[in-house]
């Protein structure tokens, strides 16, 4: 919403030597200042010149070359970047040494080797609206203009005001209108505040007699106001009209349609003018639109109407005149010829025209205000208003008028307690503060039974307000947030992270200390992105993605590491190492709505091999104290390169996976490089009882080494050997070393040597010979025995 | 016999300095004093004599070991100094001349940012809280005092799931429906945080993202106002950006806080004397506040005369920007790692 300060003052007694200090008072009030604009400041030293020539730039095709004469009979060259101008017009120039309202100072400079000693201006240029399609021409070649050298101020007849963008919240309708703003605004301040009678021209008549409303659908309409305004001529509005309505963003366009918009913007009451010939007998009938009514709005689309949904207002054939509270319709436009009007202030059902102009797809500043809750109260002196401002072209308002009731929400006073306020705001207001802070805004305070109780009536002008924690936000708002004290409450609790919480940063520390860096790739995946890294296809859709490329939602983290690792690659970073921690989404499990998220943890490491992934996930389950998980190389991982993955078993439960991704994989994705590659489901992976980490003391004795060196199938795991070794040592083992693979003569094909290293160590004594002996018969005997491996000389 | 003696003690000197290595050391010890040395067959001499003689040759026999043994001592350690100079000196090593590079990973600044945010509520006494980041209506919008077709829910662009009826499984929007669950599955006193990664349907550019993380607090206990809730703001306010950061509250609107509020902190840039990157307020908006609001509390079966609570919540991914000065949100979302080693902590 913007406001301009000279406006406001049409409202209150506004002080106007300090439009910052007014504008903090709004951001306190919760109508944040987005910008300030002080119009017709910094325009000095901009002055009316003429065209005498137009040349173009001799090395530059989007700027021409203009000599324009400042009054003194001089050709003064400018380089100019619009084209609009004439020879002979008259048009703004900023002087040498001008600093605009935005800021930049004019200095003489060359443009591709031209002189420019100044600049035209555009409309926005001089802080006058949004206008940069040309220069402004002040008079047209030929035409009578200002003098030369006239300050552009005075030429334009710009009177400096100050144009406030307010950020206006959704629970503040009132404050949608220049009048609304200076209540709360005067309030605040202490100054009175008050909206001028209107003094439009009236002729006697009697205007129930040529118009008739029936509200046939109560729901929809609260209230409609109907009157008749003769006389009308179509024609351009009063300059002063026309600027503040640039100024706040609208358009100019005659001088029906802007009243009927300044009469919006200053009270807050959207409204719609009939051309009252075009409708038969002046009968107007509101209801719900039938199914599939059909109607063309004033911009010329024919629209289909959904029954229930859009309301419309019919003339006396039922025929759609206008979608209620969204736009009006074509075949009662205002038009030249237009010398009566129907004008409609209605209140509308908030929630049916937020949803009918959300369906619509439309969106306008009438609907906005509806949808939040207009005053059913200012019906009358809106449409009087109206009347007022189109007097001048002769219009007169018609004596008497139509007002027909729907359905207006019961406003019930609120109970207001004074202990309640100081609880919920942490003060130690007086009750005497209740009125004082809330009468000035409209609201009216009435003493309720029990002490510091008040029954408070509630302005129409403020739907949003029905509870006491409504009202109890109004006493903070005016009583200043900033004068609330600063109380820090003792929390009776003990700050902590879940075990969760603390795992996950044990594994981030573990694997940063491995050398890889988290990424967050985006959860969102292409249609056919899931089979690319060779995953089922089978994932959650999302129903209004923004584009296609983000519709699916991920059911594992590796397309989007994957596509990390391209991206490095293609910028010439091989070798990368990364992870993320993050959700997943499978479909719903049976019975649940919700999709089966998971939280997972991967890490892929590219230009490393398998064995990379298992050494980095040893360190996590060491770090993590995680009982021993299998890597079963029996179960088929999808788009894991075959001989070089498993799955991470325990107990049956398939935690993740480890190993290289696909060459096939990696080939569709782009990637030349080998890629390690470990995922693993972090819930269910911690709900496995770990992080004990017990104590095993350690022996004072002396430990002593067997290097044992093995025959053994391919086929054969090396985790089974190791197992087997652990099993027969016993409790002597203390560590088990594979310290050798060795393939080749004269180890035959099929088969690899696997040397160990066993350090045996006894907690109470030195081992002896016998003892040593004994544990090594054992472990060759077992291993031979289950896994088939041979002891190597 | 004493005369031989003297002159082997006045010789030797000038032997054991003559000796340039350990060998040779070893070689003039053993010539003076080793079982076939010169000493030592004098020393076979010395039974034969009188008595005085014999004594007399026996201290001067002792004497010029003990010196040559003194001599022979000090010889050997300038002559081991030596030798170790020379292996330190063969081993030298330019320390700039380094193959291979940097070892140590690094961790993701939204997790920097997370991790530092957490540990300051944690150490105000907060719980860290989590929920799904695909939720149901009820739990984004409805517990949280925003009905269906409510204007307010166009606060938020929200993405769809496709299950279930229409519209009612989504993309959090936000991370207070983790403010719900805490309430339903627990009850208060509550004084708890939720980080989390939350989802509009936004067109990425430099300061947008359709996925990005916000860290919300909720505390209910009895007796909280909204002195505490500024209170609060202003504790972690110097906590998390020093001391010479301090807080502002703004009134604003929110459906499931009254009264709502607009937290602001000092500009971080300026310290709030004003400059562009707060547009000369001073100020910058960090996230939204508020009391939570009646409905709220009773739609999680709290009767709000008794329990009062606030709720605060606030961006993280801008933190994140404005610690390094990151001018593009998406350079966090790349995976380059030409970005993510700038941050190793």
């Amino acid at each position: 919403m913007k406001v301009l300060l000279s406006w406001l003052r049409e409202f209150a007694p506004f002080p106007d030597d300090d439009p910052v200090g007014l504008g903090d008072v709004m951001s306190d009030l919760g109508m944040a200042v987005e910008s300030i604009d002080h119009i017709g400041e910094g325009l000095d030293g901009i002055v009316v010149v003429e065209v005498l020539d137009l040349r173009p730039h001799p090395n530059a095709d989007k700027i021409q070359l203009v000599d324009v004469d400042t009054g003194d009979g001089e050709a003064l060259q400018i380089c100019c970047g619009a084209f609009n101008m004439a020879v002979g017009d008259r048009v703004p120039l900023a002087t040498l040494g001008t600093v605009m309202p935005g800021g930049l100072e004019i200095a003489r400079r060359k443009l591709r080797g031209e002189w420019s000693n100044g600049m035209l201006c555009s409309g926005r240029e001089l802080g006058l609206g949004d206008d940069h399609s040309g220069i402004i021409v002040v008079a047209p070649a030929g035409e009578p203009g200002p003098a030369l050298g006239t300050p552009i101020g005075e030429a334009l007849g710009i009177t400096p005001d100050v144009l406030y963008d307010l950020e206006i919240n959704p629970n503040r309708p009132d404050a949608m209108s220049v009048a609304g703003v200076a209540r709360d605004l005067a309030a605040r301040l202490g100054l009175p505040f008050a909206i001028p009678e209107p003094q439009p021209e009236i002729v006697p008549g009697d205007a129930a007699s040529r118009v008739s409303v029936d509200i046939v659908d109560p729901d929809l309409c609260g209230r409609f106001h109907a009157r008749v305004i003769d006389g009308v001529k179509v024609e351009p509005s009063p300059a002063w009209i026309a600027e503040r309505l640039t100024h706040l963003g609208m358009r100019p366009i005659n001088n029906v349609v802007d009243a009927s918009n300044y009469v919006m913007l200053e009270l807050g009451q959207p409204n719609h003018t009939y051309d009252l010939a075009k409708l038969p007998e002046g009968a107007l009938r509101v209801r719900w639109a039938h199914p599939d009514e059909a109607i063309t709005t004033l911009d010329d689309v024919e629209r289909t109407l959904t029954a229930g949904r859009d309301g419309v207002i019919a003339d006396g054939t039922d025929t759609a005149v206008g979608i209620a509270g969204v736009m009006g319709g074509a075949s009662t436009e205002i038009s030249g010829t237009t010398t009566s009007v129907l004008l409609e202030c209605a209140w509308w059902a908030p929630m049916a025209i937020a949803v009918s102009s959300k369906f619509l797809g439309l969106r306008s500043e009438a609907s906005a205000r509806f949808e939040r809750g207009t005053d059913p109260e200012i019906v009358d002196l809106a449409a009087r208003r109206l009347a007022e401002l189109l007097a001048p072209s002769g219009a007169r308002l018609v004596e008497g008028s139509v007002t027909v009731d729907g359905q207006l929400p019961d406003r019930a006073p609120v109970l207001v307690r004074t202990a309640r306020v100081n609880r919920l705001l942490g003060t130690e207001l007086d009750a005497a503060e209740v009125p004082r802070l809330l009468e000035p805004i409209g609201f009216g305070v009435e003493p309720a039974a029990g002490a510091g109780e008040f029954s408070v009536t509630v302005p129409t002008f403020r739907p949003d307000t029905t509870t006491e924690t409504d009202v109890i936000e109004e006493i903070a708002r005016h009583h200043g947030y900033g004068r609330i004290p600063k109380r820090v409450p003792t929390s009776v609790q003990t700050g902590s992270l879940t075990p969760l919480q603390r795992d996950r940063r044990t594994i981030r520390q573990v694997l940063v200390g491995l050398g890889v860096h988290e990424a967050m790739p985006l959860p969102f995946l292409a249609p056919g992105d899931l089979a690319r890294a060779g995953l089922a296809a089978e994932a959650v859709t999302l129903t209004n993605p923004l584009a296609a490329e983000e519709s699916v939602l991920r059911t594992s983290l590796r397309p989007g590491l994957l596509r990390a690792v391209a991206y490095n690659e293609s910028h010439r970073t091989e070798g990368v190492a990364l992870f993320e921690i993050g959700k997943v989404f499978g479909l719903p499990l049976p019975g649940t709505t919700l999709p089966d998220e998971r939280e997972h943890l991967a890490v892929v490491l590219a230009g490393a091999e398998a064995t990379e992934a298992v050494k980095a996930w040893d360190v996590l389950r060491h770090t993590l104290g995680l009982p021993p998980v299998e890597i079963d190389q029996g179960r088929t991982v999808e788009g894991l390169h075959p001989g070089r993955s498993g799955a991470l078993v325990r107990d049956g439960v398939v935690l993740g996976e480890v190993g290289e991704v696909d060459p096939g994989v990696l080939d569709a994705m782009g990637i030349r490089e080998r890629v390690a590659w470990l995922q693993v489901d972090l819930g269910a992976t911690l709900a496995l009882p770990h992080g004990e980490h017990a104590y095993r003391p350690i022996s004072r004795y002396p430990s002593s080494d067997l290097d044992l060196a093995f025959e053994v199938d391919e086929g054969v795991p090396a985790a089974r050997v190791a197992a087997a070794i652990r099993g027969a040592a016993g409790e002597l083992l203390v560590d088990l070393t594979l310290f050798d693979v060795f393939r080749g003569a004269p180890v035959p094909d099929g088969r690899r040597s696997l040397a160990y290293r066993l350090r045996l160590q006894a907690a109470d004594h030195t081992l002896t010979d016998d003892e040593i002996t004994s544990v090594r018969d054992a472990v060759v005997d077992a291993v031979g025995g289950s896994v088939g491996a041979t002891l190597r000389a | 016999m004493i005369d031989d003696i003297t002159r082997i003690g006045a010789e030797a000197p000038g032997r054991i300095a003559a000796a340039s290595t350990l060998d040779e050391l070893r070689a003039v010890e053993a010539e003076l004093l080793g079982k076939k040395g010169e000493l030592t067959a004098l020393k076979k001499g010395i039974g034969a004599l009188e008595p005085e003689p014999r004594r007399q040759a026996g201290l001067a026999m002792n004497e010029v070991r003990a010196a040559i043994d003194a001599a022979v001592a000090e010889r050997r350690a300038a002559l081991e100094a030596a030798e170790r100079a020379v292996t330190l000196a063969a081993e030298r090593l330019d320390l700039t001349e380094v193959v291979g590079g940097r070892e140590r990973g690094s961790l993701h600044l939204v997790t920097q940012t997370w991790d530092r945010l957490v540990d300051v509520f944690t150490g105000m006494g907060f719980t860290v809280a989590e929920g799904p980041e695909v939720e149901t209506d009820w739990y984004n919008f409805e517990a949280l005092n925003i009905p269906a077709a409510h204007p307010a829910r166009g606060m938020w662009d929200t993405l769809y799931v496709d299950l279930g009826d229409p519209e009612t499984v989504l993309l959090r929007t936000h991370t207070s429906p983790v403010q719900i669950r805490v309430m339903t599955d627990g009850e208060p006193p509550i004084y708890a945080v939720m980080p989390g990664r939350v989802f509009r349907r936004d067109t990425a550019d430099a300061s947008h993202m359709p996925v990005f993380h916000q860290i919300e607090g909720l505390v209910v206990d009895k007796g909280i106002s909204f002195a505490d809730l500024a209170g609060t703001l202003e504790s972690f306010t110097s906590a998390y950006f020093g001391g010479s950061i301090h807080s502002r509250l703004r009134p604003s609107y929110f459906p499931f806080t009254e009264p709502s509020a607009e937290y602001d902190i000092n500009c971080l840039n300026c310290e709030g004397r004003g400059c562009r990157v707060c547009a000369n307020t001073g100020w910058l908006e960090l996230g939204g506040c508020g009391m939570v609001h009646p409905n709220v509390l009773r739609n999680v079966g709290l009767d709000p005369e008794d329990w009062t609570g606030f709720a605060f919540g606030f961006g993280l991914d801008r933190l994140a920007l404005m610690r390094h000065g990151v001018d593009d949100i998406r350079e966090m979302y790349t995976g380059d790692v030409r970005f993510l080693e700038q941050f190793p902590a």
